[in-house]
């Protein structure tokens, strides 16, 4: 367990704090999430790797407690996000950082393509296992993360950047 | 999943790209992709593409810092507090039976004193091998996923992205007037370019990291520069 949660606790700190935007919140889950995996360590049958059982039960947990909190202080919570000091993604092109840009942008996606991305890109999940962690079809999932790259393209084209794709 | 004996087409593979740049395809679907992407320049081109969004994809997250040591404490005194309630045995098997032997917070308190210790230990053992074989060249890549050091490391970090006109000259004496070593990297699956670099031989607070990481940032041999752990 020792090793367990020493292996995975930052990635799934990181995917929650992505999903509920507040450091706190995001801790308080975690330490459900791995609190979750001793109860229910019996459970695992190895069918997927760990760090998808894992985050599947962070999302879950995650999700649940963006549901239990009033509407006007979940609104506000995702318009905020999480902190950024970086420039809008305009500045950021005038100051010719592509990268940056593209960051900002990232941030601007919807939860739902945020989510696909971080999970193909950062946690480097597959077809199969980003659809077992969200619980959508593998081709809802090709079809999501499509979507989730189209519509970064139009926020940087937005942004001043033209990508010539799609 | 396809298989070999179906062909994909153009449309499916373009949206099999980030899993290509990423190496999570099977080996059939990864085929198909690279004999596309060898009969089409337009494909290669869209699969940089690819590989800049998965860049600052993994830039944004590792920047997001690391969960502080309450998370750890919090899930001790909650297992602590269950089992004080629940104490009647209860029949594992499996890994559960693995676990709940393994994780009684007195047995957890041992073995994480244990785990310190030979962390330490292998800590000490790597970090001399490391510096040993950086003494001629402090420029050293390797690949992320296979290295046996990665996260057993003593000090402090930044991902760090050379500019394209450095050379390795350049970046060798950079590293050594910041008495920093590559310790990692390039980044597998397409973040070209990518290293993990010790810039401070001790664990330094957020802002003194900061501070190093802007001081690499303001190289013009450095395009970028973000903390890591």
């Amino acid at each position: 367990m020792q090793v367990l949660f020493a292996r995975h606790q930052v990635r799934v700190y990181r995917f929650v704090l992505r999903l509920v935007g507040n450091q706190a919140v995001a801790e308080d889950l975690i330490s459900e999430v791995f609190l979750d995996v001793w109860r229910q360590a019996d459970r695992f049958e190895g069918r997927s790797a760990v760090s998808t059982w894992l985050l599947a039960i962070a999302r879950f947990k995650a999700l649940s407690s963006m549901r239990r909190k009033p509407e006007e202080e979940l609104d506000e919570e995702m318009a905020g996000g999480i902190e950024d000091s970086s420039d809008d993604p305009e500045v950021a092109v005038q100051k010719k950082d592509k990268g940056a840009a593209l960051r900002k942008c990232l941030q601007e996606l919807s939860p739902e393509h945020r989510e696909v991305i971080d999970l193909v890109y950062y946690h480097e999940k597959s077809v199969e296992e980003v659809a077992e962690i969200v619980g959508i079809p593998e081709a809802t999932v090709k079809t999501r993360m499509f979507y989730a790259r189209k519509r970064l393209s139009e926020l940087l084209k937005a942004a001043g950047i033209d990508r010539g794709w799609p | 999943m396809n298989t070999m004996n179906q062909k994909m087409s153009a449309d499916d593979i373009e949206a099999l790209l980030p899993w290509y740049a990423t190496g999570t395809l099977d080996r059939s679907e990864a085929a198909q992709v690279e004999a596309a992407l060898a009969a089409d320049p337009g494909l290669a081109r869209r699969l940089d593409l690819v590989r800049e969004e998965m860049t600052e994809a993994i830039l944004l997250n590792e920047a997001l810092g690391v969960p502080s040591a309450r998370v750890m404490e919090n899930l001790f005194k909650a297992i602590d507090k269950e089992r004080k309630v629940a104490r009647a045995p209860v029949a594992r098997s499996g890994l559960g039976s693995w676990l709940a032997d393994l994780f009684t917070p007195r047995a957890f308190a041992f073995a994480a004193a244990a785990a310190v210790v030979v962390i330490m230990l292998q800590a000490g053992i790597i970090t001399k091998l490391l510096l040993q074989d950086r003494v001629d060249a402090s420029y050293e890549p390797q690949s992320a996923s296979t290295s046996p050091t990665r996260g057993f490391e003593i000090g402090s970090f930044a991902l760090v992205r050379f500019a394209p006109q450095a050379s390795i000259a350049d970046i060798s004496r950079f590293l050594d007037s910041h008495d920093a070593v590559i310790v990692d990297g390039p980044r597998p699956g397409g973040a070209d370019g990518m290293y993990r670099v010790r810039v401070a031989r001790t664990y330094v607070n957020k802002d003194e990291l900061e501070r190093l990481v802007r001081e690499f940032q303001s190289s013009n041999l450095v395009s970028m520069a973000v903390p890591t752990e």
